[in-house]
């Protein structure tokens, strides 16, 4: 961590009272920031506080609709991304902005092409610049890899050389850790602070608060499009932090009870997947979830869970192994056969597998059930008894909406989700399935799901939950098993676990081996 | 950002807006194709030699065209005749466009379903109507639920894309049909290449001269697809898989399936069209037999927003431009092509009305709180 | 039709002579035939050099067909307006190009592109559905020169000629075993030839220029070139103009020097053959060149066997096949590979999406 020392500079970035509105909602409300050469400044807040608003008009998306933006002490206008790339901003993206068939030296070079002459480009020169900026912040990458081929944590680095390369003063990183292990978040913190003694300034996004505890110099935390406070890591925690994010004493845990497991519903066994380009995905695991019971699935995102969900439920062929539901095998049978087995799905994607947005919430709300009695006689439809069951899901589940003939695209996110919830949890089941039930939404949604999972697991249903919020996942389990690989390294009991344990397997697979070679490990 | 709080109500927006709202568009777009339409003539006057340059053909030319299609009881029943293949070929594409499947194949199936309804007619010829006229169709609407399964089966299997299979079809069926007729089905001695007739199996007129029963079968086929779009899972399954195919996996539907079911019953229906020119016009085949209807079910099914009761209306508006374009090319010189052209622009300007919308302000003219509704007239299908 | 000489055929002879037989007969027509092939590959591979372009930039185009159409209509109608006006010249020395048929090149390219520039509007600017676009405008073009065609071949103008084929020279062509290359290659029109051209330029440029490099980021993820600074809309614009151009020299090509009038028509569906060539390329230059040749291969073989059928059984066999179902074999191909006979092949990721930007800046 650097400290200014002696004269006051100017901030190398200021911004000041910026507004910006959208039609319905003011995302940002007189924003201030200052940001110091060298420091690394983070930016906290909740899913839609505005932290991601603010950069856009940062970075050109978007143009405020009062107040300022300073660079060194100087007001500017930013035209656009070039614009804001020629002043030396750059912006890493929380969703990787790369393009998977190209090279690393392609998505590099692409709008910042280093020309041999007005034509053609320059491979070699750009193969050496490439070469000597990894070497200088400590790591060496192959600049003709096919970026689609390489794992999430190197395409995080190929996501900073793009902004190094342009000579980036500010870079924005937004949570740049979402999908990054324990370990190799140290790394890319490694890479920051290094970025940082240089003299670059760093705008970290993120809504975790332990890293933002362990890696700014200096937070600033946005609620609903205003800054709500200023902090110094010393000066603060975990729970100051929290209660300004969201603005009252929270709870950070849902008060789980105690779970009373009878036999086992779902069991696993040696089974295997590959996923969509036919890559082994999920490698032999075995699994047991009792009724009554909540088994989650921690691991960093990418090592097999969502084929491992998909492969259960029928939405995915298992390439091996076999799957039985209380005692009767149901390997590789349909999504229907599924549902009809008493298995309900959840899954990660709600827009594109969950919902279908430009149908009524009605018709959303039978989606799995349009074919059998009471919603259907034969070929007929029976649209009686499918708008009575929706008001009264409606009701059920709180989900806000104006009536049930809108359509589902013009939900909210959580109200969306509930919806989902509705469908699959409103009936007697024997297994649930989530994959990531409450990303995106709001703290009220949140609890609201969480309570109604801890409802169908007293009631007796077996539940199967995979997330990458490894909170949520410590939060709600009876038991945890550690993905690494594609396989279940570790099965843990949940209310004992221990965050930094589960960590470090999700990142290591358990095994155990010297620090070199863990390193050499992380960074391939 | 939740914004779950439903807004105030408001006001309902009086019948004459209301209706304005819904009508403005497509008499707009038809008052401009009219106009293009009547320039086109105008500059082709112009540049076409040895022509005395007048500047009423225009009026001349749409006068005989509106004399043509409705001018007397007997045009108005030729409408009424052509405008009912156009029916069927509407609904085919209509239907695969709500799967999100582009059957541009309508022309093949069309052929193929004339081709099934002349080879069994001609069979059947001679048998008692009441056997002869229903086999002769099945045949033909069998035949064109055959044409349309191929790029059906190949989609679902293999991914191929229906657009240009389909039209590569049309391509094949005007070749085998150009075969058979010149080949085995040749009345022999004949100078030029043409079947039998299909005697029995032809379609009874009931309304003038030439008004077939196809005049009564296009409402009912209409309202069959509308029930089964609208009353029943298999209609829901189709619309599902049009709308979001991932979903609709999630739900248990069967998409491979519902790709293949759904472009043999379009398939069908192009049969069926075929077959009404067939066993309800000319009731026999010569090689060159063919005619617009193929394009202009495409003009009609978009024009019709894709909603099968729409189509009736889309199709008389083609079918009459159709029946009037004869008298059009007798009274004012002017090629029947022209039609293909007016339809090609209102098709144009209804592509184009999002920006007529803004032109006439009739974006705050809404009536439901729905999401804004795709300005294509087909849900995005990426290719 | 007697089935019998095809039942005596296929009971008499062994399955691999057949095999044989068919093999040495195209080995023999090809050679032969090789400049007609790579003539009737050119407004295959040119119009494929279309779809390539659009598809790498994320647009689809079916209306290739159509811009072709009325390419080939306006090089055939200019001709006819322009010829007298300096005189009908004769044919010049070199391809046989006059001034008018030069005019009528330009012309034929700047009506494509004012058709694509309609696509591009419709599907770039108003994010019309794109399928539905190249459609209105096959429909459109059909009609319009349908309708012009009626009214002006009444009088049966006289158009101003066509390009005349550049003949190698005798030494090349008599080389032996690589003779007919050159024969092939050589012995073509301008358009032809300039189709050889821009197949490698094309090549060159997609993969090692700066515009083939943006122009590829933004057919797989336009997101990911906004970021970068990169005007998507723009440059799908400038590239769906681009493709129009290859789509103008195709229809050039069969109105001013395959043949020097029009049919109703007369495009024969070569605009979605050259889409088939373009997946079947894999969205290459080269690879759609390729396609093109191996078409053209199949339409010339099914040209000779009416003529020239070989001998023996296997002739017996092709023979009484009707004659008319020789002339759908281009299209039965087209069919095969499109359904991955030959190999699946994946195109640019966002091809055919639309494309809205993230916030009006």
């Amino acid at each position: 961590m650097t400290e200014p020392t002696g004269t006051t500079l100017a901030p190398a970035l200021e911004m000041r009272g910026i507004t910006k509105r959208y039609p319905g909602v003011v995302a940002c409300d007189g924003i201030n920031l200052q940001v110091r050469p060298g420091e690394i400044h983070a930016l906290l807040g909740e899913n839609g506080a505005g932290k991601t608003t603010l950069m856009n008009v940062l970075y050109g998306l978007a143009a405020p609709d009062e107040g300022e933006i300073l660079l060194d002490g100087r007001s500017v206008q930013i035209a656009g991304p070039s614009d804001a790339i020629a002043r030396g901003i750059n912006m890493v993206h929380q969703h990787f902005m790369l393009v998977p068939v190209l090279t690393v030296a392609e998505n590099i070079l692409l709008g910042e092409e280093t020309m041999a002459n007005p034509v053609f480009l320059d491979r070699k020169e750009a193969h050496r610049r490439i070469a000597e900026l990894g070497r200088r912040f400590g790591f060496e990458i192959d600049p003709d890899a096919k970026v689609g081929s390489l794992s999430v944590g190197w395409q995080q680095r190929v996501e900073i050389l793009k902004a190094l390369y342009r000579n980036a003063r500010i870079l924005v990183l937004d949570e740049p850790t979402a999908v990054l292990t324990p370990q190799e978040t140290e790394e890319i913190f490694a890479v920051l602070r290094r970025l940082a003694a240089e003299g670059h300034s760093i705008v970290f996004i993120s809504h975790k608060l332990y890293e933002v505890l362990e890696i700014a110099d200096r937070i600033t935390v946005i609620r609903r499009g205003r800054v709500v406070g200023e902090r110094r890591p010393a000066e603060t925690n975990e729970d100051d932090l929290a209660e300004l994010m969201v603005g009252r004493e929270v709870q950070l845990t849902v008060d789980r009870g105690t779970s009373h497991p009878a036999a086992p519903t779902l069991h696993v066994s040696g089974l295997a997947a590959s996923d969509d380009r036919g890559h082994p995905m999920v490698k032999g695991v075995d699994l047991e979830v009792r009724a009554g019971e909540i088994f989650g699935i921690a691991g960093v995102a990418g090592n097999g869970q969502d084929e491992l969900v998909e492969a259960i439920v029928g939405m995915r062929r298992p390439t091996a192994g076999s799957v039985t539901l209380d005692g009767v095998d149901v390997t590789g049978r349909s999504p229907r056969g599924m549902n009809e087995a008493g298995v309900s799905y959840v899954p990660a994607d709600r827009h594109r597998f969950g919902l279908i947005l430009s149908f009524p919430v009605s018709d959303n709300l039978v989606l799995t059930s349009y074919y059998r009695s009471p919603y259907a006689r034969g070929i007929l439809r029976q649209r009686e008894a499918i708008d009575r069951d929706a008001a009264s899901a409606i009701a059920r589940y709180d989900i806000r909406t104006p009536s049930a003939n809108v359509d589902a695209g013009t939900l909210s996110g959580g109200n969306q989700q509930k919806a989902v919830v509705a469908r699959e949890f409103d009936r007697d089941l024997k297994l649930l399935v989530l994959d990531q039930p409450t990303r995106g939404l709001d703290v009220g949604s949140i609890e609201f799901i969480h309570r109604q999972v801890i409802a169908k697991r007293d009631a007796g249903t077996a539940v199967l939950l995979v997330s990458a919020e490894l909170d949520e996942v410590l939060e709600l389990s009876d038991r945890i098993g550690v993905m690494y690989g594609g396989q279940i390294v570790a099965v843990i009991d949940g209310p004992t676990a221990d965050k930094n344990a589960v960590g470090l397997l999700m990142a290591t697979g358990g095994a155990e081996r010297d620090p070199a070679a863990a390193a050499e490990e992380a960074a391939g | 950002m939740s914004a779950s709080t439903p807004s105030a109500p408001r006001p309902q927006p009086g019948l004459v807006a209301r209706a304005w709202a819904r009508l403005a568009i497509p008499l707009v777009v038809t008052v401009l194709a009219a106009l293009v339409g009547a320039a086109i003539i105008l500059v082709s006057e112009l540049l076409v030699p040895g022509v005395e340059f007048s500047w009423t053909l225009p009026i001349t030319a749409y006068q005989a065209l509106l004399e043509g299609a409705l001018g007397s009881p007997e045009a108005i029943v030729s409408t009424l005749a052509n405008s009912a293949p156009l029916v069927f070929g509407g609904l085919a594409v209509a239907f695969a466009f709500k799967a999100g499947l582009f059957n541009i194949g309508v022309q093949g199936q069309f052929l193929l379903g004339a081709l099934g309804a002349v080879i069994v007619g001609v069979w059947v010829a001679d048998w008692p109507p009441i056997l002869a006229i229903p086999l002769a169709t099945l045949a033909g609407i069998a035949a064109g639920a055959a044409w349309g399964f191929i790029p059906g089966f190949l989609k679902a299997v293999s991914g191929a894309h229906e657009v240009v299979s389909t039209i590569m079809l049309n391509y094949i069926a005007v070749a085998l049909l150009a075969a058979l007729v010149s080949g085995p089905l040749k009345v022999p001695g004949s100078p030029s290449p043409v079947t039998f007739d299909v005697g029995n199996a032809a379609w009874p007129v009931i309304l003038g001269r030439i008004g077939h029963i196809g005049i009564i079968l296009a409402p009912l086929a209409a309202a069959f697809v509308w029930w089964l779009l609208r009353r029943t899972t298999w209609g829901f399954q189709v619309r599902a898989v049009g709308a979001n195919p991932d979903a609709a996996r999630y739900a248990g539907m069967r998409t491979k399936r519902i790709t293949i079911g759904t472009m043999a019953f379009s398939g069908a229906l192009g049969g069926l069209a075929g077959t009404c020119v067939l066993l309800g016009v000319t009731h026999t085949m010569t090689s060159g037999f063919g005619t617009t209807v193929g394009f202009d079910s495409i003009a009609v099914a978009l024009l019709a927003g894709s909603e099968p009761l729409l189509v009736l209306p889309a199709a008389l508006l083609f079918g009459g431009m159709r029946a009037g374009a004869g008298l059009m090319q007798i009274k004012a010189g002017i090629p029947v092509e022209l039609v293909d052209v007016l339809q090609a622009v209102i098709l144009l300007f209804l592509v184009a009305s999002p920006v007529l919308r803004r032109l006439l302000h009739l974006n705050t003219a809404r009536n439901e709180p729905a999401t804004p509704r795709a300005t294509n007239m087909v849900p995005d299908v990426p290719v | 039709m007697d089935l019998t000489p095809l039942l005596d055929g296929l009971y008499g002879i062994p399955l691999l002579g057949i095999l044989f037989q068919a093999i040495g007969y195209l080995v023999a027509a090809i050679p032969s035939n090789g400049s007609n092939i790579l003539n009737q590959a050119t407004p295959l591979a040119l119009a494929a050099l279309c779809g390539v372009v659009c598809e790498r930039s994320g647009v689809v185009n079916i209306g290739i067909e159509g811009t072709m159409l009325i390419s080939a209509f306006t090089a055939w109608v200019v001709g006819i307006a322009v010829n007298p006006m300096f005189g009908n010249p004769a044919p010049g020395p070199v391809f046989g190009a006059t001034l008018p048929l030069l005019i009528c090149v330009v012309a034929a390219v700047a009506v494509a592109i004012l058709v694509s520039a309609l696509h591009a509007w419709l599907t770039i600017s108003l994010r019309a559905n794109q399928i539905i676009s190249g459609t209105i405008i096959n429909i459109f073009a059909f009609g319009i020169t349908g309708y012009l065609d009626q009214l002006i071949s009444k009088s049966s103008p006289a158009g101003a000629g066509s390009f005349m084929a550049f003949t190698p020279p005798e030494a090349l062509v008599n080389l032996p075993v690589v003779g007919w290359i050159f024969a092939m290659f050589l012995n073509q029109g301008p358009l032809a030839m300039s189709m050889i051209i821009l197949v490698i330029g094309l090549q060159i440029w997609l993969f090692r220029s700066r515009w083939g490099l943006r122009t590829r980021a933004v057919g797989e993820h336009p997101r990911a070139a906004e970021t970068v600074g990169i005007d998507v809309l723009r440059l799908r614009f400038r590239n769906v103009l681009i493709g129009g151009v290859f789509a103008g020299l195709a229809g050039a090509w069969l109105t001013i020097e395959a043949t020097n009038s029009f049919q109703i028509g007369m495009t024969a569906g070569r605009g979605f053959i050259a889409l088939a060539a373009m997946i079947m390329g894999r969205w290459t230059p080269l690879g759609a060149f390729g396609s093109a040749i191996l078409f053209a291969v199949f339409v010339q073989v099914s040209q000779l066997i009416k003529i020239a059928p070989p001998e023996g059984d296997l002739g017996t066999i092709m023979g009484s096949v009707p004659a008319q179902l020789w002339d759908a074999l281009p299209y039965i191909l087209t069919i095969v590979i499109l359904a991955g006979v030959v190999g699946r092949s994946i195109p640019p990721a966002a091809d055919g999406q639309p494309y809205e930007r993230e916030a009006a800046a």
